[in-house]
This record gives C-alpha cells, structure tokens and sequence, in this order.
C-alpha cells in the first residue's frame, strides 16, 4: 500500500514512536508491539507466578525495573512495619521476585526507593522516543518524557517480561491544545481537572492523547508529569508531550540518562521525534487556559469538578444516568446540592502521590504552610526518597513540621491505601492524588481532588479554601 | 485457557457510567493470591455492609440476578486502576461475558486475557437492555461470539463488537503470551536492529 505517500505519509509524534516498535506488522487488530522499559512494583507477584507457571524466563532482565511503592510503610524502612502480615508478605514476595530473577529494583530501603512515576522520570530512565509498560495505569505519567507509556495488567506483564512485547491495537489518537497562560494560583492539576471536567471521565477512551500548545510548552517536566499522569481519568490509553529542550534540560545528568557520545546521539534522535504539522488527529480539542481557575472535585468520579469559588452542582438540572450517578455521589460525599465549595470543612489532608509529590509540589504546598498551622491532621508524603531529601535540604520539612504537617517516607500511601495510611470511615480528606472514586482511600472514605498548594491551603484553614485568597488565611511568621 | 461457547445465562444490569475497578474489586484484596478464589471479592462493598451482611439494595442480591453469568453495563466500564484482579473477581464469580458501550482499555484488556467476552455496544442498546432486564421476570440472553449477536428471550437479535483477533483468540482459546512466543525470531531481529541504531538503549 505504497500509494498516494505524500499526503499518508504526514504522521503525529505518536505514530512516528509507534511504527518504530511494531515487531510484527498485522493489518488489522492488535500488532506485536516491542517494549524498550517495563517497570513493575509490588502487584506483580501474580505475573511472577505465572512466569513460574510456564517455565518461562525474564527476557531482558537489564530493560526491566522494579519499584517498591504500593505496600510500603511511609513511617519507617521496614518491612516489619507493614500493617498486617499479608502485606508484609507482599513487599518480602516482590524482593524475592526481583533478586531471584537479577531485575535491579528500589526496595523500601533503597536510597533512590519511590513512586514508580516519580522515580523513573527523576532519575532519567524514562527517555524520549521509547515505549514504556508497567502494572499500573497511571504509567501514562511517562508520557511527560516523550515516550509512549501505558499501564497493563498482571497477564500482560508476563508476556512483556517473557517477551519483552505486548499486543496493541493501535488507539486513535486525540490532540488537546491548551493555549494562554496560567492565572496566578493555577497549577498543572488545575489544567487536568479543567480538561477532565470539561471533556469527562470518558472523554478520550480508546485515545492515545498528545498535549500541545503554549501553555503547554511552558510548563516544567514536573508539571507536565502531573499533566499526563491524569490522561487515565480522561480515560485515555496514554499521554505525550512532545520532547523540546525544556525535557532535554531535565534528562541532562540524570543517573541513567545517556553519558558522553551517546548523549550527543540520544540528542540527535530525540530531536527528530516531532509531529508533522500536516499530521491528522481523530479528535482534537482546543482549551483556554487563562480561564482556567482553581480547581476541586465535589463527586466520585474525577470529571465532577468544579473552580474552587463554585458550588456543588444541582443534580435535578441533569437528566438520566448522569442524575442518578450525580445523586449517589452527593449521598456518598455527604454533600448538598448549591453549597459554596468553600464552605465544605475537611477532616485531614494528604499530600503525595505520583500526581503531585515531587519537589516542586512540596515547594508549592510549603509557600501556603510556611508561618500557619494546620488545622486537620496532614500528612506529606513525598514521591521519591530523592524528593525527600532535596525537599530537607530547602528546609522544607522544617517548614511542614512547623506547621504541624507529618513528614513521611516515599510511597504511594494513602493514595491507595493498602499500605496501612488511609483515611478512616466518614472522614473527608482533601488530596493532592488522582482518584476520588468511592472507598478510593479507605472504606466509606471521602476524597475531594486538588492541587498541592491548595491541599495545603485546606490543612491550615481547615475547609476547601481558595488558594487565591491566602492572605486572609491568617498569621504568617 | 477454555474456548469461549455461546452462552445462555441470567444477565445482571449494573447501573451507573464509569464504574471503576475499584468498585468492582476494592484495593485492600488485591494482596491476595489468587489461588483462594477473587468471586467473594467482587463489587464487594457494594454487596455486602461492614459486618459482611448483604446489602438487599445491590443487584447482585436480587434473587433473580444472583445466578448471573453475564454483566450489562453503562459506558466506560472498568475505567481506572490496572488491577486484573477485577477481571479476576468476574471471571471467579461466574461471569463470562460483559456487555457495554466502551470499557476502560487496560480493563478490556485484562478480560480477554481472563477468557472474559467484552462485547462492544451502542449506548442507546444498553440503555435499553438494562431496563428490560430489570423487568423480565427470567432476565436472559445469549451471547454468540461466532455470530457476534446478543439474542434475547424474544429471540431478537442485536449484534456487538469485537475485534477479529481476539474473536479468533477466545473462540479457539488461543493462549496470547504462546502466540508472542512463536515470533522470538522476529523479536530478536527486531532487538538487533535498534541496538544498532540506538545503541545506548540496550
Ligand atoms: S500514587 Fe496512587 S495512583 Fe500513583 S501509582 Fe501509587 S497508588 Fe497508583
């Protein structure tokens, strides 16, 4: 089918990454796609099982990393200190898998351990052009680097690492533009929840999405991190940001970045990996981003968000399921229909996950906690351990823990919550994570997304508050 | 894994859009090995209250649906988290097929690797089918994966999607990792070459 090449010839950066890993090309359904990096973290015990089952081996053990995250206790490094047995099995299960099959990985007491989206990236295993797999959804964080990177599930996991493939349909790929700049207070997690509540939880299923566009191009990796991370609650199969010199700038001296000559070649590859402007995309949406404000959920499900100056909306002005789902939500929140969001009280704060805990999140919520108090229990966890100490090298942790914040080890923490931090029956915690779904961060728990700075803000005045108004937040030291 | 046959069975209406996983299989069970069985787990705090009582609200409650071996659902089912262990929950309890009008990727995924049939369907279908369901008082369908249709008790026929290779995968009960297996030459030749290209990758 070499017809007509000049006007098929035009493709979008996804494609240009795409075609470069099909392994076997089939012409209709899914193709056998290669995969350069696999990570896993301490869920694929199943897949370690099923290797096991089938006699089969890990093909490339030096392009696998495991990462200790889900399970792991944040008070401390030790593994006797998991909340129950089971788990603490979990984390002793994930080491053997590791070490027994020579898969390097960051176990709970490894200088580097964190959040597998927060470490990849951090320490420049991530690169641009690559594809990336890993037992978990939000892997589409990677993304933020320029590669394709997509969660996968258990029985995926085993033929990536017996294969180092997976089968893929190619997805339809989407390109939200965000155009503007960003108004004083408004963070990449504002960005995401406002695409996310504007196009819905479904908005981009089936969807491989490319960000572009100003606003875009001018974010840092970190921010473009938060960005992708969420492409998941957009429903989409990943997220890409194009890589440009802000990426090159970030991937310059990491640990596992190329060194010397293959820096240059690295360079010189990555450069090429650029969307033709003629390239067609199946669904393109074009966003305003200086009308995007402060952002906070109110529901069960990430798209019910709303600017932090709003109110809880009225489900009798929505029709058919969208009602009775609004309805639910709000009997599950505790929540009233026309109540000022400003005006909902909060019982704790969690700041972390792989959404918003890397340094400049904690920079962002430390601004707000610096000189205050907080009001309702708060927890920092930060991304990484890496994170962490940068983060007590700026002092930070003096500041959080002046401002009576707890201070943390990295993990993925009351994020999940299978780690024994979670947050009791009832309670309604303000959280800088990704997921707001029912009994997400514990049992009957309630959880209302938003940025660090404005988790931060709700922790010292003890109510969703808008972070524009700081000022009247009360003393600063 | 088992060659999918056309299935007669009672099917469930769960209500609602963008069910995540983690309804469908709450986080804190994910720990468990699989060998114990995931059926108890599914839609577990949905089914049943904190002291491990039924809920009568939930549907799978239902005398008429507690049987079901086939899942009627609103769109975006099993968006969210990656955990197979909801394909798992599923699978376990006995449901072999689910129908909706587009399901979370990983999801979709991780049923066709579970010998699920996740059957693709307009909205407006299974807007309606849900609410027929909840009617009939011998709420059953038939799924045919061969002929991709969905045929109610009134012997209407309404026809689903699914993509012809994994069509080909579950009716045969192809194994998708053996089928990867047989093309390491071609992998290897795949590796050589991108080494070669961008050696600092390897
Ligand atoms: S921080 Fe939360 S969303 Fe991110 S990988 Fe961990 S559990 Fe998943």
């Amino acid at each position: 089918m070499q017809s007509n090449v000049t006007s098929q010839s035009a493709r979008t950066l996804f494609e240009k990454i795409w075609d470069q890993h099909v392994v076997l090309r089939r012409t209709t359904g899914p193709q056998l796609v290669y995969v350069d990096r696999v990570f896993l973290h301490e869920g694929s015990f199943h897949a370690f099982s099923d290797l096991r089952r089938r006699g089969l081996k890990v093909r490339r053990r030096n392009q696998v990393t495991g990462f200790a995250d889900h399970y792991v206790p944040t008070r401390t490094r030790r593994v006797e200190d998991a909340p129950n047995e089971r788990v603490a099995e979990v984390l002793r299960q994930f080491s053997e898998n590791v070490r027994s099959t020579g898969i390097r990985a960051f176990e709970i007491d490894d200088r580097n351990q964190g959040i597998v989206h927060v470490v990849g990236p951090e320490l420049g295993i991530s690169q641009p052009g690559m594809t990336i797999v890993c037992n978990d959804s939000h892997t589409s964080t990677h993304g933020a680097m320029g590669a394709i990177a997509f969660g996968i599930g258990q029985s995926e996991m085993t033929q990536a690492l017996a294969t180092q493939t997976v089968w893929l349909a190619k997805p339809r790929l989407m390109r939200i533009n965000v155009h503007g700049s960003r108004a004083e207070g408004v963070h990449a997690k504002d960005v995401a929840l406002a695409i996310i509540a504007r196009l819905g939880s479904a908005g981009a299923v089936g969807h491989a999405i490319e960000y572009a566009g100003s606003l875009i191009e001018k974010m840092s990796i970190e921010e473009r991190l938060t960005l992708c991370n969420m492409s998941i609650e957009l429903g989409g199969h990943s997220g890409i940001v194009a890589p440009d010199d802000t990426t090159l700038d970030y991937l310059s001296g990491k640990a596992f970045a190329p060194q010397g000559a293959d820096w240059d070649s690295a360079v010189s590859y990555w450069r090429t990996l650029v969307g033709d402007a003629e390239a067609r995309f199946d669904l393109e949406v074009s966003i305003d981003g200086s009308l995007i404000a402060p952002m906070v959920t109110w529901g069960t499900s990430p798209d019910a968000a709303v600017p932090i100056d709003g109110c809880i909306p009225d489900p009798d002005k929505l029709t058919g399921a969208a009602r009775s789902s609004a309805i639910d939500a709000l009997n599950y929140m505790g929540l009233t229909p026309g109540t000022p969001m400003t005006e909902i009280k909060v019982d704790r704060v969690f700041i972390g996950s792989c959404t918003n805990s890397r340094i400049e999140d904690l920079r962002a919520a430390a601004a707000i906690a610096r000189g205050r108090t907080a009001r309702v229990p708060t927890v920092v966890v930060p991304g990484s351990e890496a994170v962490r100490r940068q983060a007590e090298e700026e002092g930070l942790d003096r500041v959080f823990r002046a401002a009576g914040f707890e201070w943390r080890h990295a993990g993925c923490s009351m994020c999940v919550a299978i780690n024994g931090d979670f947050v009791p029956a009832g309670e309604r915690c303000a959280s800088t994570s990704n997921r707001n779904f029912v009994g997400r961060q514990g049992l009957h728990s309630r959880t209302h997304l938003m940025s660090p700075s404005m988790a931060a803000a709700a922790a010292v005045t003890g109510r969703l508050s808008d972070v524009r108004r700081a000022l009247a937040f009360g003393p600063k030291g | 894994m088992e060659p999918f046959r056309p299935v007669t069975a009672i099917a469930v209406p769960i209500k609602g859009v963008n069910v995540d996983t983690d309804q469908i299989l709450p986080a804190r069970f994910l720990k468990f090995d699989r060998s114990a069985g995931y059926g108890r787990f599914l839609f577990h705090d949905l089914r049943f209250d904190d002291a491990g009582n039924e809920r009568p609200e939930f549907i799978l409650n239902d005398e008429r649906f507690r049987s079901a071996e086939i899942l009627v659902a609103g769109e975006n089912f099993g968006c969210g988290s990656s955990r197979e262990g909801a394909a798992y929950a599923l699978h376990d309890f006995g449901i072999r097929a689910v129908i909706a009008p587009s399901f979370g990727d990983i999801f979709y995924n991780n049923c066709l690797r579970n010998g699920l049939l996740p059957a693709t369907v307009p909205a407006q279908y299974a807007t309606e089918l849900r609410d027929t369901l909840l009617r009939l008082p011998d709420p059953r369908l038939t799924v045919d994966l061969e002929a991709l249709t969905i045929t109610d008790s009134s012997g209407a026929a309404s026809p689903f999607t699914l993509g012809s290779f994994w069509r080909d995968c579950l009716l045969r009960g192809v194994d998708e990792i053996g089928l990867a297996l047989r093309h390491t030459e071609e992998i290897e030749a795949f590796e050589r070459e991108r080494s070669r290209r961008l050696p600092w990758l390897s």
